[in-house]
């Protein structure tokens, strides 16, 4: 199974460079990254998807994310259970004798056909990558024009947050504490 | 002290928090987009002493040794493009070797950054890989509170260099000055502190449990101020030391525990230890390829316990049993109660057989002709007290300190271990010399390192800095010739190497110059210069073959250690 890492990092210029010159400094591969706004002000969360298998190294790629002053709080998700998604836009090759034929599998596929012209239509698809990879798979015979995939996006099942909450909070009332349980 | 509430431009708030952070020295060289700040140094000028370098690499390594020498944040200031680039080398330095800096560079103002202007470089994006954080000052109002995270930062954790850029504009630009005096709380930084209760029982039951045990001694062991500690638990239990070059100084040398070095160039019998040990208990290091060899078979029969304050070296070369993750002395101090005395005579004992095989093939020990660095070196060690700094650059010379100086006394080493950044040595040596004017300081370089920064003779002439400058001069790139006659048919590519008449250069620059290429010289010459307050230079013409041994090669099992042939063997 490949690594799957949620990190909530300060909403600062440059931090995402400063984890992909991380990646690209430590030789790990980055599969897919994703940023975006959490739910606290101030803060970003991001989905980093690693080609990492073994446990010793992800630990390492985990602590090396820490150990960057604006990376607030990492947790692997991989061996967690969690919602994994990605999103993706397919434009294929589509006249009028075979729309509807590309229509029934996009239903199939609970996608969505988000533009139509007269020589293609796009379809708009969510869902775990294995699911996109098999409808990709399916429109490649009517000829794909262009794919665009956001990446991974992961969140633990259930009621806990993914990162560090308590940090989250002791940090907003300004106060410090060793965190080192936390980062265990 | 000032008030609580003054306007001042971002240059004087510079100067105004560098003070509140205790700096005396800064080591730097103005240009057009640091000019703001060092118009504004007149007004701090008898609180704050800038010293100019000559290039800014030199500033970048004063700094460093100035740090190392002192446990201080060293200081370096470069303007924009250029200078900021040149103090890359010494960030790099630093960043290895875990030395607490700031680094302030001038940048182009706010409104052309990003569009090539003069002078411009990405320097925030150009030294993400060798600092430990690195700012970019967008407007003057967080100016105060980035110098201060800085230097917090810089200090504090696994120490490291960190970069302060700052755009001519935010320079000029004036605002309220309203130190902040809450303590820090970076969301994301948290240096650890102590281990947990099962950590400790953990290491108490192996070390405790093991007969063969032995301590790997590094950088962190002083950087914690973990010394005293790690000499009473190993005083307790009977634990031979062994240590890595830059925690040479982690232990005396006449101590009957301390093995001396481990590794590439380290004494055969700690190497011989560290793959018969039955236990290792690694502390403030993080086994370097140079000091691991072959890591398949490093210590193939040990468990291995593992104290660092970088949770990422935890488990990075060697896996270990027991990680943790805190400040060593802190860990010491938990663990030492729980340590059993105990005698481990027999291990000791197959370990001394090893220490004698070595004494034997020591090059002392050999009739020569011509002077060998190891006896100047030795030479110096005995004539100097026991709390002077020896700053070393890199190569031969640099291995052979490590073998034949004895360091009694913790912090009387520096030296660019992780980088091996030849030109060090002397700019870092004139930096320590600001910590403490009365120090006698030896800065031992090759003809090579030297060359490389010997411009900061200037600098050393100009402050009246108090350095010895040993230059160990066999005319060649020795430890690159070394490894050519060993592993490249001795096909010597590049590394004979042709010196200055360093009389006349020492004479250029006025200072006191000596040349020794005689055995009896050494020792009045050496109390000559040691007379002589501020710079001298001397030049030691020594052998230009003499090989560093043992020689663990690259990769290799770290007990396949190509030894000095034995006398019996050569005696034909």
């Amino acid at each position: 199974m490949k690594q799957v890492l949620v990190a909530l990092v300060e909403d600062k210029p440059g931090v995402l460079n400063r984890i992909a010159s991380l990646f690209r400094r430590r030789n790990f591969n980055i599969e897919s990254i994703v940023a975006g706004h959490s739910e606290t002000p101030g803060t970003s969360r991001i989905t980093i998807a690693t080609d990492e298998e073994e446990h010793l190294r992800r630990n390492i790629i985990r602590h090396n994310l820490l150990k960057l002053i604006n990376v607030i709080d990492v947790v692997d998700v991989t061996d967690r259970p969690c919602v994994i998604r990605e999103q993706a836009l397919i434009k294929v090759r589509a006249d009028g004798s075979i729309r509807g034929e590309v229509g029934d599998l996009v239903k199939i596929y609970r996608a969505r056909i988000v533009d139509v012209s007269t020589a293609s239509l796009i379809v708009e698809v969510t869902g775990e990558p294995d699911k996109i990879d098999s409808l990709i798979e399916v429109l490649t015979p009517f000829g794909v024009v262009e794919i665009m995939r956001t990446g991974k996006v992961a969140m633990i099942r259930g009621a806990v947050n993914s990162s560090d909450q308590e940090e989250v909070i002791r940090w907003k009332n300004g106060n410090g504490r060793n965190h080192k349980q936390a980062k265990k | 002290m000032a008030n609580s509430k003054r306007t001042l431009k971002g240059a004087e708030i510079v100067w105004e928090c560098l003070i509140r952070e205790g700096v005396e020295t800064v080591f730097g060289y103005p240009g057009g987009a640091i000019l703001p700040v060092y118009d504004a140094l007149a007004d701090y000028s008898d609180r704050i002493h800038h010293v100019l370098v000559r290039h800014e690499q030199g500033a970048a390594h004063m700094a460093d040794g100035y740090a190392r020498a002192s446990g201080k944040v060293g200081v370096a200031m470069a303007t924009s493009g250029p200078g900021a680039v040149n103090l890359i080398t010494g960030m790099a330095t630093a960043m290895m070797d875990s030395s607490p800096m700031v680094c302030i560079t001038g940048q182009v103002p706010t409104n052309v950054l990003g569009s090539d202007a003069f002078q411009e470089t990405d320097i925030t994006g150009a030294t993400l890989p060798v600092t430990k954080h690195s700012y970019l000052v967008m407007e003057v109002d967080s100016l105060a509170n980035v110098i201060r995270e800085a230097f917090y930062i810089a200090r504090t954790g696994r120490p490291g260099p960190v970069l302060i850029d700052i755009p001519k504009d935010v320079q000029n630009d004036v605002t309220e000055l309203d130190y902040p005096t809450d303590p820090i709380d970076l969301p994301g930084y948290h240096p650890p502190e102590q281990a947990t209760d099962e950590e400790v029982a953990a290491v108490l039951e192996l070390i405790n449990g093991a007969d063969r045990p032995l301590v790997l001694s590094g950088h962190g062991v002083l950087m914690s101020g973990a010394r005293d500690a790690l000499i009473a638990i190993i005083e307790k239990a009977d634990i031979p030391v062994t240590t890595t070059l830059l925690g040479n100084d982690s232990l005396p040398h006449s101590h009957p525990l301390n093995l001396g070095m481990m590794g590439m160039h380290g004494n055969a019998s700690a190497n011989h230890a560290i793959q018969e040990a039955d236990l290792i208990i690694a502390c403030g290091m993080r086994f370097d390829d140079r000091v691991t060899g072959k890591l398949k078979t490093y210590s193939p029969n040990s468990r291995k316990i593992h104290i660092d304050i970088d949770a990422s070296e935890l488990n990075k070369n060697v896996r270990v049993d027991v990680a943790i993750n805190a400040d060593l002395a802190t860990v010491l101090a938990q663990i030492k109660p729980g340590v059993k005395q105990r005698k481990r005579t027999e291990w000791l004992k197959t370990i001394q057989a090893w220490q004698k095989d070595a004494t034997q093939r020591d090059v002392l020990q050999l009739e020569s002709e011509t002077l060998l660095g190891a006896q100047v070196i030795r030479s110096i060690c005995d004539h100097i007290p026991d709390d002077a700094l020896i700053v070393t650059d890199v190569g031969q010379h640099q291995m052979l300190e490590a073998q034949y100086y004895s360091h009694e006394q913790p912090h009387t080493l520096i030296t660019s271990g992780g980088l091996g950044t030849m030109g060090f040595g002397f700019p870092a040596a004139i930096g320590a010399s600001f910590h403490r004017a009365d120090r006698e300081i030896w800065a031992i370089v090759g003809d090579g390192g030297f060359q490389m920064t010997l411009h900061e003779l200037g600098t050393a002439v100009q402050e009246q800095a108090n350095v010895k400058i040993a230059i160990i001069n066999n005319g060649y790139l020795g430890m690159v010739r070394q490894w050519q006659q060993m592993f490249y048919n001795a096909h010597y590519a590049e590394t004979p190497i042709s010196s200055p008449d360093y009389m006349k250069l020492a004479e250029a620059y006025g200072v006191p110059g000596y040349r020794v290429d005689r055995r009896e010289d050494i020792e009045p010459t050496l109390k000559g210069a040691r007379r002589h307050r501020g710079p001298v230079l001397i030049e030691f013409v020594v052998e230009q073959h003499e090989m560093v041994y043992p020689m663990v090669p690259a990769g290799a099992d770290l007990h396949k250690m190509i030894r000095r042939p034995h006398p019996e063997e050569t005696s034909v």
